[in-house]
């Protein structure tokens, strides 16, 4: 039996793409295998680590739980995207300077759900930021250096607000 | 009293907050984990498992719907070597041959092109056992009423004992004071690391096997490699890939799976890939042991101890992996950094039929100290004096002597520890405002502290056998490289080591790097565990440093002072006399550094990372959480290298910690464990950690990597122990098992009337 196939089309990083894949084929997969973008992280592949977090119009979502053809022309981001040119994202300046980053396997989706949180909530508390971060699972950290990453990244990213 | 910090030595880059070196790969996603890799014309493996926890096979039937012919298929009768993994001991098969000891085990291996078809080709393999008995705890193992492993005799099922004495503990208890006796037990815990186990392999008549995969002892993969292909050491080869998180559940693990991997790689004349699922993960690989614990001891009545009989019971699995060790460490903690004459363990670890449990981040250590600091809990409340004064009074100092009869030869600074977490934590205050605002409260606030050492490197006489290898190349390129088989996953191997040898070096951080985790390529400085990385393969390429630049002084004309360019330039210098610049140095035991194996007595470890913890919980009488509201960890673990990593691995231990006593219970049904998801084993979030305060004292280790202890383990010791005592003082309620869940404190604290059963849920 050949299962079904579809061209499904969406906007992955800014850019247009086209894949041709069976409809209920997970999002993380058509981006590790068909897109070979294997930033994105697989834990549990039940919606529980968030290490597969990306934003889906403007939505955080676990790619593992995302069938591609809810993706259908949609808007998606990865942390592939987060660094434009060689300029890394504050998130992943104040990872690398506070050492939210370990081992690095969840770092990609936790840097999605960060993203996420400042983009609704540039200024969180720590309650807000355990909140956003609360779907992410990092085994190595103990959150901590995270959520101080976090805190950085919004003075940093006040910071070139105010100056342009 | 604190050290004064002019003692500790100057430096450019050690004790700085280096960032990670390969941080941007991570943060950028371009890090290259097992399964972010493919070979040219590579297939995936899966692996059928028992079903029952102890049988012999009787048949094996490849059921109908699945096109056979499309996969391959491996079993035991396909091991080119011998079928067993290269452990302390041999005893664990590669894949069941005849008999099934554990659920969960390995029988079969299926490999196919398209991964997505394999699920269904494993459930259509359909195995038949002739059932045997299984036994499924510490207690059935104990009677020997079946014996399932080792002969029918005393060492019956037993995986090992260790018995330890000093003094004469016999005599006391007539005279004693008080009398403390307490049974205390820990559970099984597993890694949780975010990436699960994988593995690629290739395998050529020329060329041999390689692996690559998520690991952290890359020698300990090539020797069981070896012995299960029948290969010699030249033909195999293993290579790490970045690893997600590892915790020790990539000590022993990696063997069983690169072998796996290698045998269908063979049999199918491709690279095969085998990346677990999480339940399967988590229904396979080992966890931390767990353990039972029963202290006796006599206290006089000003609370010092007299003696003290201490009996350890750990559940080892089905297999001895790793047991014997961590029952060693397990011993070597169990009486607490504490005074006391006479004292007396027995410690054995025993062989269920569940899946075999392995290392995890403090090793034994976390089960006996948790015994221990809760015990020293009770014998407080025995004698009437308060929990900090029950530790003060028989804290270990300089001069005195370890259950072992090591003399402490440095300073030791528990007093000082101690004051500042009190100090940090605003003990005394918190307490007289708890005490007073308890009773009338709905959510009882508590404070809680664990005092306790980890003993850093191997254990005995361990370094001494490991001999380990380790040092620093320059390349034609200009580039400084470590060489080592010590490995990064997360802990900030890299890091450290680069660090330490641009400081031995005189160079500057970006002028060194890590060369590639390579059996092939590298020397073996022993495996990657039991917080030896900094203080003893640390120590190895500082020297290692300091013997190139000698060299180059002596044969290259480099001067006493250089710059960038003359250091670089001396190294192609000697390049041309000797054809590679390369500095290796070989391990060498610190002096008076002497254990005895048969009488367990000596030096049990070269030095101690020394720590108190203080846990403040608030437990809710009305929903029975217990929530960690704060926490503080004051550490002395010698020099610290990097803050920012050594805070973090503080920090990650704690969280580690917080999970053990309060959230995360493997559950087995016939030793197969079946909340075997993230969904229903259940790890601290964002939102569950507390604020974790980290201090470090710093009394740099003579025989350590510019002055570092192990640091790794000590932060997983404290805070089971920590929490429990802080919930006792909450609650007045004294727990004696982990993990405490909601129910267990609901259990206790409800009190029903026999009319007023509680609903049914």
């Amino acid at each position: 039996m050949t299962p079904c196939r579809g061209h499904v089309s969406f906007t992955i990083n800014g850019q247009q793409t086209v894949v041709d894949a069976p409809p209920m084929k997970r999002l993380l997969d058509v981006l590790r295998e068909d897109l070979g973008l294997t930033g994105t992280k697989e834990g549990c592949g039940e919606g529980e680590c968030g290490s597969c977090s990306v934003r889906l119009n403007g939505q955080l979502v676990n790619s593992c739980l995302v069938p591609i053809l809810q993706a259908s022309n949609a808007r998606i981001e990865t942390v592939e995207g987060l660094a434009i040119d060689a300029e890394l994202h504050p998130l992943q300046k104040a990872f690398l300077e506070c050492g939210g980053a370990q081992c690095g396997i969840c770092t990609p989706g936790m840097l999605m759900a960060a993203t996420h949180l400042l983009a609704h909530t540039p200024n969180p508390t720590m309650d807000e930021i355990r909140e956003g971060l609360a779907g992410n699972l990092c085994r190595c950290t103990g959150f901590i250096k995270i959520f101080e990453s976090v805190i950085a990244a919004a003075v940093i990213k006040g910071r070139e607000t105010h100056a342009r | 009293m604190t050290p004064d910090p002019a003692h500790i030595p100057k430096t450019r880059i050690v004790g700085t907050p280096q960032i990670r070196k390969e941080g941007v790969d991570k943060v950028l996603g371009r890090a290259k984990y097992v399964d972010d890799l493919e070979r040219g014309g590579m297939w995936y493996g899966a692996t059928v498992r028992s079903a029952v926890p102890r049988g012999r096979i009787r048949e094996i039937q490849f059921g109908p719907g699945i096109d056979w012919c499309e996969f391959v298929v491996v079993t035991a009768a396909d091991v080119p070597g011998t079928n067993h993994i290269q452990m302390i001991s041999t005893d664990q098969p590669c894949l069941a041959a005849d008999i099934v000891n554990h659920c969960d085990e390995a029988i079969l291996l299926l490999a196919h092109p398209d991964k997505r078809r394999l699920p269904a080709a494993v459930a259509a393999v359909r195995i038949e056992y002739d059932l045997l008995p299984a036994v499924l705890s510490i207690e059935e193992s104990e009677t020997r009423q079946e014996v399932i492993w080792g002969s029918h005799s005393e060492e019956g099922n037993l995986f090992k004992q260790f018995h330890l004495e000093k003094g004469n503990v016999d005599e006391v208890w007539a005279t004693a004071a008080h009398i403390v006796e307490e049974e205390y037990r820990t559970g099984a815990q597993e890694h949780l690391y975010i990436e699960n186990n994988g593995m690629i392999a290739e395998y050529s008549e020329a060329e041999g096997v390689t692996v690559w995969g998520s690991l952290q002892c890359p020698f300990y993969v090539h020797k069981s490699l070896m012995a299960v292909f029948a290969l010699p050491a030249e033909k195999v080869r293993v290579l790490q890939t970045e690893t997600g998180g590892a915790f020790g559940g990539k000590e022993d693990y990696p063997s069983v799976l690169a072998s796996h991997a290698a045998l269908l790689a063979r049999k199918a004349g491709r690279p095969i890939k085998m990346v677990y699922d999480r339940m399967e993960d988590l229904a396979a690989t080992t966890k931390r042991h767990p353990s039972r614990t029963r202290h006796r001891t006599a206290v006089d009545k000003d609370g010092k101890l007299l003696a003290m009989e201490i009996e350890i019971a750990t559940d080892g699995g089905a297999y001895s992996t790793l047991s014997s060790t961590v029952l060693s460490r397990a011993t070597l903690h169990a009486s607490g950094p504490y005074v006391c004459p006479n004292i007396r363990i027995t410690s054995r670890a025993w062989a269920t039929n569940t899946v075999p449990y392995g290392a995890f981040r403090g090793f034994g250590a976390p089960q006996s100290i948790f015994a221990i600091e809760r015990h020293m809990e009770q014998i407080a409340r025995a004698v009437g004096i308060d929990s900090t004064e029950v530790r003060r009074r028989n804290f270990l100092h300089t001069g005195d002597s370890t259950a072992t009869e090591q003399v402490i030869g440095e300073p030791l600074i528990l007093d000082a520890l101690l004051d500042r977490a009190l100090k940090e934590s605003d003990y005394a205050a918190l307490r007289e405002q708890f005490a007073r605002e308890n009773p009338k409260n709905a959510v009882k606030r508590g404070l809680g502290i664990a005092s306790f050492y980890h003993g850093c490197g191997f254990t005995g006489s361990g370094e001494r056998y490991l001999n380990s290898l380790a040092g620093i190349d320059v390349t034609p390129e200009g580039k400084v490289r470590v060489l080592v088989s010590s490995t990064e996953f997360g802990q900030g191997t890299n890091t450290i080591l680069t660090q330490i040898a641009a400081e031995a070096l005189s160079l500057s951080y970006d002028d060194v790097e890590m060369a590639p985790c390579d059996t092939s390529l590298i020397p073996n400085s022993g495996p990657t565990v039991a917080s030896r990385t900094s203080m003893v393969v640390g120590h190895l390429i500082e020297r290692s440093g300091h013997q190139l630049i000698a060299s180059l002084q002596e044969q290259a004309g480099l001067g006493v002072s250089y710059t960038r360019s003359e250091f670089f330039s001396a190294c192609e210098h000697y390049r041309q006399q000797h054809g590679k610049v390369e500095s290796l140095c070989r391990y060498e035991a610190p002096p008076n550094v002497y254990w005895d194996d048969q009488k367990y007595r000596g030096e049990a470890y070269p030095t101690f990372g020394w720590a108190v913890y203080i846990a403040e919980v608030a437990v809710d009488t009305t929903t029975y959480s217990a929530e960690v509201t704060n926490f503080y960890a004051v550490q002395e673990v010698g020099r610290v290298l990097n803050p920012t990593l050594a805070a973090g691995q503080i920090e990650g231990g704690v969280a580690q910690g917080v999970g053990y006593a309060l959230y995360e219970k493997v559950l087995l049904r016939n030793g197969h464990m079946f909340n075997n998801q993230m969904t229903n084993y259940i790890m601290p979030t964002a939102a569950d950690v507390p604020p974790i305060h980290v201090f470090f004292e710093q009394i740099p280790f003579a025989y350590g990597g510019f002055g570092a202890k192990g640091i790794g383990e000590l932060p997983h010791d404290g805070p089971a122990p920590a929490i429990l005592n802080a919930i006792q003082d909450a609650t007045g309620e004294n727990f004696t098992f982990i993990p405490l869940l909601p129910e267990d404190i609901f259990v206790r604290m409800a009190s029903f009337s026999p009319q007023e059963e509680p609903a049914a849920v």
